[in-house]
């Protein structure tokens, strides 16, 4: 299936959870979902025999200025097709729920994103850095971080 | 002969042992202690300590990026370090002379690098190898990550520059930290680098 049928396909199950389609010049086309839904979503792109997405390539996350997007890019073996699905939250409540119970491959991802960008994904298993040092402040990836003038008494500059 | 000062028993030394490798110098060197009534005792145990220490120089076996490969390269067999005695990579710090820093520390691995060395024994000596390393290289202005320097928390004794150095250039290094060993008067004062 071609990421547009795919798209039809939800918008008729799920209706108001699913937005827009968004195909950029450069890039993957993105199907919008509404955070509160994703779970469901994405339960049923794995389960559906017509997508059959039994494999999660990877999360990725933008800082959109207001917005934060927590982004899934799936792949099906059997089918050999890929889809993007995009949630964008609220730059100062970022919360998404985890589909790690879903892909458990989204476990590792869904701490970088926390470590990095500072998604909070719920229900996620054990939620804490996995790059940075447990006791860093601040996530990287946002376009307003400011690098600490000093970290354990080494300098920055 | 533009310099007819006479030599003091510390220039001599070090004249005598510039070349670790090269035992006419020496010899020489022994001759004229002797036959001036120096410090015949003493010196020629520093020459051999030295010429112990600065052969058998052990490295610690560990890298942080991607200048481990090139050490990697220069351990292996077609540069092969062990031709200057420095090719038994030691995986525990209690059996290591020398440190090679290779890659580039972070904050979160700088700890775990400051331990390392507090564990191996003295003497001990420290290379900064590569660009990261060295001041943070191309981390050093937006890389929040990474300390600027690894001479900030520890005492460095050859730095090598490149991104990363050419094998024959930690070649160098090593090179220049055996003559830098053989100047050394462990028997008189424990280090160097503290009377420089």
């Amino acid at each position: 299936m071609d990421i547009r049928s795919i798209h039809a396909l939800l918008r008729d199950r799920f209706e108001n959870i699913i937005g827009e389609l968004q195909t950029p010049e450069r890039g993957d086309a993105s199907i919008a979902v509404a955070a509160e839904g994703l779970a469901d979503v994405c339960r049923f792109l794995r389960d559906n025999d017509a997508t059959r997405f039994d494999f999660l390539r990877l999360i990725s996350s933008v800082d959109r200025g207001t917005r934060l997007s927590s982004i899934y890019h799936l792949y099906s073996y059997p089918h050999s097709h890929t889809a993007v699905l995009r949630v964008d939250v609220d730059r100062e409540a970022p919360r998404v729920p985890s589909v790690s119970s879903i892909w458990a491959s989204a476990e590792w991802h869904e701490r970088e994103a926390f470590d990095m960008m500072g998604i909070i994904y719920e229900n996620h298993p054990e939620l804490t850095r996995i790059l940075l040092p447990d006791d860093w402040e601040g996530h990287p990836l946002r376009k307003d971080y400011q690098p600490p003038a000093e970290y354990h008494g080494l300098t920055n500059t | 002969m533009a310099d007819d000062r006479r030599k003091t028993p510390e220039e001599l030394f070090a004249e005598a042992v510039r070349d670790p490798r090269d035992l006419t110098r020496y010899l020489h060197y022994l001759k004229q202690t002797k036959s001036e009534g120096m410090s015949v005792l003493v010196a020629p145990l520093d020459a051999a300590i030295n010429w112990s220490r600065a052969n058998a120089l052990w490295p610690l076996t560990f890298g942080l990026a991607c200048c481990a490969i090139e050490m990697m390269a220069v351990g292996a067999a077609k540069f092969d370090l062990d031709r200057f005695g420095a090719g038994a990579f030691r995986p525990t710090p209690r059996q290591a002379d020398l440190m090679i820093v290779a890659g580039t520390v972070t904050h979160k691995m700088a700890p775990r690098v400051k331990r390392l060395f507090d564990q191996m024994p003295e003497p001990k000596y420290v290379m900064a190898m590569g660009a990261c390393t060295i001041g943070g290289g191309p981390y050093s202005v937006h890389g929040y990550h990474v300390v600027k320097g690894l001479d900030r928390f520890l005492p460095v004794d050859v730095y090598v520059p490149g991104c990363p150095p050419r094998p024959e250039a930690l070649i160098d290094a090593l090179l220049w930290l055996q003559q830098k060993i053989a100047q050394e008067r462990p028997l008189i004062k424990r280090y160097s680098k503290e009377t420089a």
